[in-house]
């Protein structure tokens, strides 16, 4: 499991070695990582927050934020949903083109119901999804993004180390930037407000 | 030897009064909480200021509002995978500072023992390595709030 997990992580830096290599040969417009061509495009068969099986074809049309995370997780996961309710209000009316899924790497706690309350007291454009846990790792596997659930604690809760990168897509379903939560704000509001815009570069 | 005794008793007395308790020394700001819905493990954060002159040893919180209070460190790889782990102990150096906050040190808060909302204040109390004690209100606040 460490070993799996190490391999993931060595690839990770290797790609976003390659990224950067890439990026600096051309004047891109994007402040954020730029994954165009060098991540599939967004596949997932999972059920969303209202309890519907939903699959990829259903988002497409919108500019997609992909989070991974778990509503037992008290600090970064809010953290981000809260930075990206914060870029969403920035973007105004261009926000109502992109959507937000936050994909539940917990799924035996994150039961659709569980997820609606959760992405509710963020932000209108939060979907929450979950699923099997052979397809959420179907899907995270995808993406590279690992996760691992760590010991049970006392009192038998327990917590999910996971991958906190927010792969963006275009309206297409194509995979086109990556931030990581390190990321400011302004990095995202700028480059959402890039690919949001009519004949922009979607 | 008597004369030493007396000594050692008298600076005993007087030790209390040189060296404030741990808990009085720390000036705590920026105190909320980021509620979660349906009684989530919730994170809390303040700014613990250390005015004086030897550190403060932070060793754990309760809150009648919670069942359980944790410190927590929130820490993150370059590759970006996040993960989070208890701590037994938090020192506030003399003079210095010491931030909970988002991604970082927090409090999770679990099992709230009443339903709180937005704009409520909760009771939060420090307990220190030398037992002394500080309570803190922290402001309840929504879950997008922006920190």
């Amino acid at each position: 499991m460490k070993l799996l997990r190490f391999a993931r992580l060595a690839g990770l830096l290797v790609i976003s070695m390659v990224f950067a290599a890439c990026q600096s040969q051309q004047a891109a417009p994007w402040l954020l990582t730029d994954i165009s061509g060098h991540m599939p495009d967004l596949t997932f068969r999972l059920t969303n927050d209202q309890g519907k099986s939903v699959t990829a074809p259903d988002y497409q049309g919108k500019v997609t934020l992909l989070y991974f995370g778990y509503t037992h997780c008290p600090d970064v996961c809010p953290l981000t949903l809260a930075h990206l309710h914060v870029v969403m209000q920035r973007l105004g009316k261009l926000a109502d083109g992109a959507q937000i899924l936050f994909v539940s790497v917990d799924p035996a706690r994150d039961t659709p119901e569980a997820l609606h309350a959760y992405v509710t007291a963020f932000d209108p454009h939060v979907v929450g999804l979950t699923g099997s846990p052979a397809d959420i790792e179907a899907l995270t596997k995808r993406y590279r993004a690992a996760f691992s659930r760590e010991p049970d604690k006392a009192g038998g809760s327990y917590d999910v180390s996971h991958s906190s990168g927010i792969y963006i897509f275009d309206a297409h379903g194509k995979a086109r930037l990556l931030a990581t939560p390190t990321d400011s704000q302004d990095k995202l509001v700028h480059d959402l407000h890039l690919l949001l815009s009519p004949g922009g570069a979607t | 030897m008597k004369h030493h005794a007396w000594l050692f008793g008298f600076m005993m007395l007087l030790a209390p009064i040189v060296h404030a308790a741990q808990a009085d020394q720390i000036k705590p700001s920026h105190a909320w909480i980021r509620l979660l819905p349906a009684n989530l493990p919730a994170g809390a954060y303040v700014t613990l200021d250390n005015q004086g002159a030897s550190a403060a040893v932070l060793v754990s919180a309760n809150s009648a509002a919670y069942g359980s209070v944790m410190l927590h460190q929130s820490t993150s790889d370059p590759a970006g995978n996040s993960d989070m782990h208890m701590l037994d102990r938090l020192v506030v150096p003399a003079h210095g500072q010491v931030l909970l906050a988002p991604a970082s040190y927090h409090l999770m808060l679990q099992q709230a023992t009443h339903p709180l909302k937005p704009g409520d204040t909760v009771e939060i109390t420090f307990d220190f390595a030398d037992g002394s004690r500080l309570a803190v209100p922290f402001l309840v606040r929504p879950a997008n709030a922006a920190d």
